[in-house]
């Protein structure tokens, strides 16, 4: 997978790229709400069996759990996740999510500055800047995750939720 | 019942229904959760801080002297509110949940030991589980439930069924914040009664709903909460019945309940000064006096008339979404709906989307998660109407579940 580069910090995969464009041609929130519910409808949910007290995202009023890999490459750790909510708006969020940051290397999922990223979605300042629908802090799950792997300096692949309870 | 004059009148006096979310002139239908407040109450609270503010029970000079009084003021308006015969019985707290817990730990804990049990409903709210469940950890009681029925009716004689030798307390809602089931609390409290057994009643949804006699009711205790009821945040009272007062022990100690402090004896203050330690909320109390005035003013019979019109009218519209699941269809029912979509939306995307449209509804377990469990769901959507709620308002509330059908579906 490719990475286009924005100034020093901002990072986005081709597939948030994509997304980006998209909502460029949607004019009302309904249709920008539509495309979101279209996203968690058809993103794959995790197995239930991923669905534990380990992998849940405190602090979303929806149930959310996360499920994180860092996988080796030659450019070092790549960040994967896959999420799953109750919610489907929620479940849309994460999808966007997942396009946002899967791929990116561990160092990049840190620095990455999620939240202008998302601004240009133009979600109306509504859905990107809520605190009840939990992407502030599936954001900050992401990103502590990925600090404490940075930091604890680990060359092993390593499954999240078996790290941070 | 309003005339339309009136409920326009009535809604400019609550300056936030004026204000637009979303682009979208607001729908305020959380009401449950809390209300809005009427000018007179906003410009009490500033008019107090302005030009009266001071301690009160303390100074001797001007300005405490006033807030003193005001303040006190209150307790006889509460008193008279809900019809007590003295204004002793009436406990300033900061809400439901404050007043339950002094309930539990004044009165319940120095009384009841291992195995005694306190029934509760399942249709309670957390606020009068919670402090039982303290209870029952400490002390060693016995908490046991009562059941609605399918349509989400209490039964009183099913409160009968739980009664025993060891029975000590029955604790019951009067309205349910998530079915809005308005119980039968006068039977409840007469079987309890019978048993010798003393009654709580939980008011913080029925206060602001219908007029509450204590007298008539004959309960023991009673808890409402004055943010509900259009006033201040961390305001309310909690109802004692008289006979029941000397049985209360201090629970929180500090300032203003007591009479004497040596090093060593403590001589305490009676009840109510004796469960007010600290400084009060004395500007929500003053702000709680004039919410009462207001809907004094405007009737609670009115009031009552009005938002059974706007629950009718609530009922017959929900009828024409057969795809809506309206949880609960109680004989008797406050203006308070809880509703899911089945599999197609969560309540959080339903309550996500109606936001958008400027509607406020409240989508969770909605602190009541016993009962989530009873009806088989996780979380509800619900729509609480108040007072300056209009079928208008119910149209557009509609209107927006039918979006939401169409976005999700």
């Amino acid at each position: 997978m490719h990475y286009i580069t924005f100034g020093r910090w901002k990072l986005a995969t081709e597939a948030f790229e994509e997304i980006i464009q998209d909502f460029e041609f949607l004019e009302t929130w309904e249709d920008r709400y539509g495309y979101i519910i279209d996203l968690g409808k058809s993103m794959p949910g995790l197995e239930e069996k991923f669905k534990t007290p380990a992998t849940k995202v405190e602090g979303c009023a929806s149930q959310v759990w996360f499920v994180m890999d860092f996988v080796p490459s030659d450019s070092g750790l790549v960040f994967y996740f896959k999420g799953d909510s109750d919610a489907i708006i929620v479940r849309g969020l994460i999808a966007i999510l997942t396009k946002l940051f899967n791929g990116l290397t561990i160092e990049q999922v840190s620095q990455a500055d999620a939240h202008s990223e998302l601004q240009k979605l133009d979600l109306r300042n509504h859905l990107s800047q809520q605190r009840s629908n939990g992407l502030v802090s599936m954001i900050a799950k992401i990103k502590n995750v990925s600090t404490k792997v940075l930091e604890s300096k680990l060359h092993v692949p390593i499954n999240s939720h078996e790290s941070t309870h | 019942m309003f005339s339309t004059e009136e409920i326009q009148r009535i809604r400019d006096e609550f300056p936030i229904l004026a204000r637009k979310v979303n682009q979208n002139q607001l729908v305020y239908l959380d009401n449950g959760a809390s209300s809005q407040k009427p000018r007179q109450v906003i410009d009490a609270i500033g008019n107090f801080y302005q030009n009266e503010y001071a301690n009160v029970h303390r100074g001797l000079h001007y300005l405490s002297n006033i807030a003193t009084e005001k303040y006190e003021e209150v307790r006889s308006k509460i008193a008279k509110f809900i019809n007590a015969q003295k204004t002793d019985e009436i406990i300033y707290t900061s809400g439901s949940t404050e007043g339950i817990n002094i309930v539990a730990y004044s009165w319940a804990w120095p009384r009841l030991n291992a195995g005694d049990e306190v029934i509760l409903s399942v249709l309670e709210h957390h606020a009068n589980i919670v402090p039982w469940n303290f209870l029952r950890e400490r002390s060693g009681i016995v908490i046991k439930w009562v059941e609605p029925d399918q349509f989400g009716n209490l039964d009183p004689l099913a409160f009968q069924d739980q009664i025993t030798n060891k029975t000590k307390l029955i604790s019951v809602t009067q309205v349910s914040n998530v079915l809005g089931t308005v119980v039968d609390v006068k039977s409840i409290i007469e079987i309890g009664h019978n048993f010798g057994i003393p009654v709580l009643v939980d008011a913080s949804q029925s206060a602001v709903h219908q007029a509450i006699d204590v007298q008539n009711l004959d309960v023991d205790f009673l808890v409402f909460t004055g943010h509900k009821i259009y006033g201040p945040t961390a305001s309310g009272a909690l109802y004692v019945k008289e006979k029941h007062l000397g049985d209360f022990v201090p629970f929180k100690g500090g300032g203003d309940m007591i009479d004497e402090v040596t090093r060593d004896h403590i001589v305490y203050a009676k009840p109510p000064r004796m469960l007010e330690a600290g400084t009060p909320a004395i500007a929500q109390m003053i702000g709680l006096g004039v919410a009462i005035d207001y809907v004094t003013a405007l009737g609670m019979d009115k009031i009552q008339a009005h938002e059974k019109s706007v629950r009718d009218y609530t009922l017959e519209r929900f009828a024409e979404l057969n795809w809506l699941k309206l949880h609960g269809s109680p004989k008797d029912q406050a203006a308070i709906f809880s509703f899911t979509m089945g599999e197609v939306a969560h309540p959080h995307d339903l309550s996500t989307i109606l936001d958008q449209k400027g509607i406020a509804v409240r989508a969770g377990h909605h602190c009541a998660q016993p009962l989530m469990n009873f009806l088989g769901v996780n979380a509800t959507c619900r729509a609480s109407f108040a007072l300056y709620n209009t079928k208008e308002e119910v149209d557009k509330l509609v209107d927006g579940l039918i979006l939401c059908r169409k976005l999700f579906d």
